[in-house]
């Protein structure tokens, strides 16, 4: 009798744990559908989007006017980032797959500042045309390529779940998807450097290594030395000095001091040439506010005088919490310059400078020599859309669009309840950047 | 005062603001009496707190600010306070310093206790002078009003005064507002003239500008005051959200980057790096932050945060542990400038990296138990 029920009972638990197991089966599978269909989908779209932007460069080739050029360029743009963003939809990130993307944000930089320009006064050169057409023949390729491993992918059934696993697992890649990529990679990083002369590397962020630094390179024991006396800590320390890697562009030592009786640690990173700080940040908690930004603000001059950086003005300030965040611009005769910034974070509860950022100021600022406006003022003016109110002007250097750094009339005005700075070209009016300000955004319903 | 040299004309029409403000003081018995005034703090643009609330407020209360009264010292509160200090001959310069604040105490009124309720209500409210406070706060149920602010700030000055006048007594109150919005619209009407002897500091545009500053908020409080002030309160607050207000409702945020675009980074920080020190923290996000900037990664936050095989906590879900307030500030340090990686755009722990290709990258440098690449 008991012998009976236990086996029922038995028989039940195995029955239903069985049938438990089906469930999760066929649910991780279903959840493996989903995320496999949608890797399959962001592949068959990239290669619909290369085959359409082959097209698309085809059909620029033939045109000459304005009219039917500027359109067709501005869509091979358009087309270029959609392939871009599908690419980063791809489980490639372990793989070297970014000369491809490279690519096709090269040739979207390139047809969209065609597109924008007036190609009636200014048509597209010889050389361009050129371009053009290289880029169409090797768009070319990377459509063979792509469209050859999509019909593996469709003829054999692969899944990119499998790609997955295997470059994670790392399994000698043997992957036809990844070897079909790895061909593509390789094709494009074959005409990389070629297609795009000197003058396209500009829309890439430009790699500028400290170029402009003056001075003798510094040992060790000088980084050290100049380390403490930003950190301006006391007692006794713990340093570390460290080398930069082999990758680096430019050389550096970082450094790291602790103070050991707080436990406060000060990291910053110091050229090796002249021995300028690119950041410092001193990590601790800062307590309650005591002293007003205003004060801040003035600590962080005093700062900036103290360690001989010149002709600076505070352009921006801002209060987190219990820091206060100031940028400051280069200004020389009134002219603002905005590539030379460098930020600094003060701590609001005892006015100490926790933070220091001057990176993009070492590598912009050199000797420059400001030209006067060509246009005046008024003029310039004139170019503002009439609905803003303008408040405040005045002459700044900003880089535009294209990288380059111009001269312009920067007025700040009022549009309903925004704020704007707006650029306006001091050499020929154009109007080189519109800025919307931000406003304060509202914290929403945070949970109790 | 200083207004030797000054156009006939506009002394008179100052005089009579001041005089018709003195009156609206003593004459309307608000409650919350008590003055309660500034810190002893220079308040800057940028700054948040007490003293910008009460800044906002004194200023909304005169007709100049016409935003939500939320603690920001935004450029909304800066173009109010260089507007006010035009108007009250004070030096032109953005910042609420001793001479500006004493002026603003003495020419306004603030309530407190009002204010402070209605943030921590976290209701849409506004402060404006002469008008029943009561009338200010929450919101009528009707939400038929679809005059925009634009549209009414277009209304000619005649128009409004108009309205004022044809309610003139209701009690002393709506009298003396009547009596200081015609006192102030006489002297926005002079102000062209005061261009020319005091304007040179400013460009030739201010004229225009000027007198559209102080026409918006003198009809806008005109408005409040005759017909019911829900119009008020969607041109102050523009619809904004209802917000908890335990603490400010508002919040300085980064050019360029939502709050919870800052969440979603800190996320992710706070995922792949707790264990790491503060810099370190600083430094993964920003490898974020680069390769939003690089053309070989996406363009955005989520679609970098989200790229597969980008990120393990991603992967394996550690992305949506709630991060702390030490992430969050090293996403913001990250944002302002801060990159203590070089401009790398790879990183990965050397104990537990699976790719060999990785060891492949350029290193920059160590920092924790992460190494940085190119």
């Amino acid at each position: 009798m008991i012998r009976g029920i236990l086996i029922a009972i038995l028989t039940l638990g195995v029955a239903g744990a069985a049938f438990w197991g089906y469930q999760e089966h066929k649910e991780k599978n279903a959840i493996l559908l989903n995320a496999e269909n949608n890797y399959q989908r962001a592949f068959h779209d990239l290669t619909y989007q290369v085959d359409l932007l082959h097209d698309q460069i085809g059909t620029t080739l033939a045109m000459s006017s304005q009219e039917s050029l500027s359109p067709a360029l501005a869509e091979v743009w358009r087309i270029t980032s959609q392939a871009h963003s599908d690419v980063g939809q791809l489980p490639l990130t372990l793989m070297p797959f970014n000369k491809t993307e490279e690519f096709l944000a090269n040739i979207g930089d390139f047809s969209y500042k065609t597109a924008v320009r007036d190609l009636n006064s200014k048509p597209l050169s010889d050389d361009e045309y050129k371009k053009l057409k290289g880029l169409y023949t090797e768009a070319e390729d990377i459509q063979d390529e792509l469209r050859n491993v999509q019909h593996l992918v469709l003829e054999n059934n692969l899944r990119w779940m499998d790609v997955e696993m295997a470059l994670a697992t790392d399994k000698q890649m043997d992957n036809t998807i990844i070897d079909g990529l790895k061909t593509v990679e390789e094709k494009v990083e074959g005409y990389q450097e070629t297609s795009f002369g000197v003058t396209n590397v500009n829309m890439e962020k430009k790699e500028e290594s400290f170029s402009n630094l003056k001075g003798n390179n510094i040992s060790k024991k000088e980084a050290e030395k100049i380390a403490k006396e930003y950190a301006g800590f006391k007692g006794s320390l713990d340093v570390k000095v460290t080398e930069n890697g082999k990758g680096s562009d430019y050389g550096f030592y970082s450094v790291a001091i602790k103070e050991k009786k707080s436990g406060t640690e000060a990291n910053m990173d110091i050229t090796k040439k002249g021995g300028f700080p690119i950041w410092s940040i001193i990590s601790r908690e800062v307590k309650e506010q005591k002293i007003s930004l205003n004060k801040a603000s003035n600590e962080a001059v005093k700062f900036l005088k103290e360690h001989k950086f010149k002709n600076l003005a505070l352009f921006e300030s801002t209060q987190y919490e219990n820091i206060g965040v100031f940028n400051f611009v280069t200004e020389v005769d009134g002219v603002k310059i905005y590539p030379d910034s460098i930020k600094m974070k003060v701590a609001l509860d005892d006015g100490h400078i926790i933070g220091f950022a001057a990176e993009e100021y070492l590598k912009a600022n050199k000797e420059r020599k400001i030209s006067n406006p060509v246009i005046s003022k008024e003029d310039a003016r004139k170019k503002i859309n009439k609905q803003v109110t303008v408040m405040d002007d005045g002459l700044a250097i900003i880089l535009n669009d294209l990288n380059k750094e111009v001269l312009c009339y920067e007025f700040i005005g009022t549009l309903d309840n925004d704020t704007y700075r707006i650029y306006i070209n001091a050499e020929n009016g154009i109007e080189e950047k519109v800025e919307k300000l931000k406003n304060a955004e509202p914290v929403y319903e945070e949970v109790v | 005062m200083g207004v030797i040299g000054m156009n006939i004309k506009f002394l008179l029409a100052k005089i009579t603001v001041i005089f018709s403000l003195t009156i609206a003081f003593i004459s309307i018995p608000l409650y919350g009496e008590k003055v309660n005034a500034f810190s002893n703090q220079i308040i800057q643009h940028g700054a948040i707190g007490d003293d910008v609330i009460e800044l906002q407020s004194r200023l909304q209360y005169l007709g100049f600010y016409n935003g939500k009264i939320d603690g920001v010292f935004g450029w909304q509160t800066y173009w109010a306070l260089r507007n006010f200090q035009y108007e009250f001959g004070l030096p032109i310069d953005g910042l609420a310093g001793t001479k500006t604040k004493n002026k603003l105490v003495s020419a306004s009124k603030y309530n407190e206790k009002f204010v402070k309720e209605q943030i921590n209500r976290g209701k849409k409210f506004t402060h404006y002078g002469g008008v029943d406070l009561n009338k200010q706060k929450t919101p009528s149920a009707k939400k038929g009003t679809t005059q925009t602010p634009t549209k009414k700030s277009t209304n000619k000055p005649g128009n409004n005064k108009q309205n004022v006048a044809k309610k003139p007594s209701n009690n002393g109150n709506k009298t003396s507002t009547n009596n200081k919005k015609t006192a102030s619209n006489g002297n926005q009407a002079k102000t062209p003239a005061t261009k020319k002897q005091t304007g040179t500091k400013n460009n030739t545009g201010s004229t225009t500008n000027k007198t559209n500053n102080t026409t918006t908020p003198n009809n806008k409080a005109n408005n409040s005051a005759t017909t019911n002030n829900k119009t008020n309160n969607t041109a102050a607050t523009n619809g904004g959200e209802k917000t908890t207000g335990k603490k400010a409702t508002a919040a300085n945020v980064p050019n360029g980057f939502s709050q919870n675009d800052i969440q979603l980074i800190a996320n992710a920080v706070y995922g792949e790096s707790r264990g790491e020190p503060y810099i370190g923290q600083v430094a993964v996000a920003s490898v974020i932050l680069n390769r939003i900037d690089s053309v070989s990664f996406p363009n955005t936050v989520s679609g970098v945060i989200f790229e597969p095989g980008a990120f393990t906590a991603v992967a394996d879900g550690q992305i949506w542990l709630t991060p702390n307030e030490r992430a969050k500030e090293a996403v913001l340090d990250a944002i302002n400038g801060w990159d203590p990686t070089g401009n790398a755009i790879y990183y990965f722990n050397p104990d537990t990296a699976t790719s060999a290709w990785i060891w492949s990258r350029p290193q920059i440098k160590q920092i924790g138990k992460h190494i940085f690449c190119k």
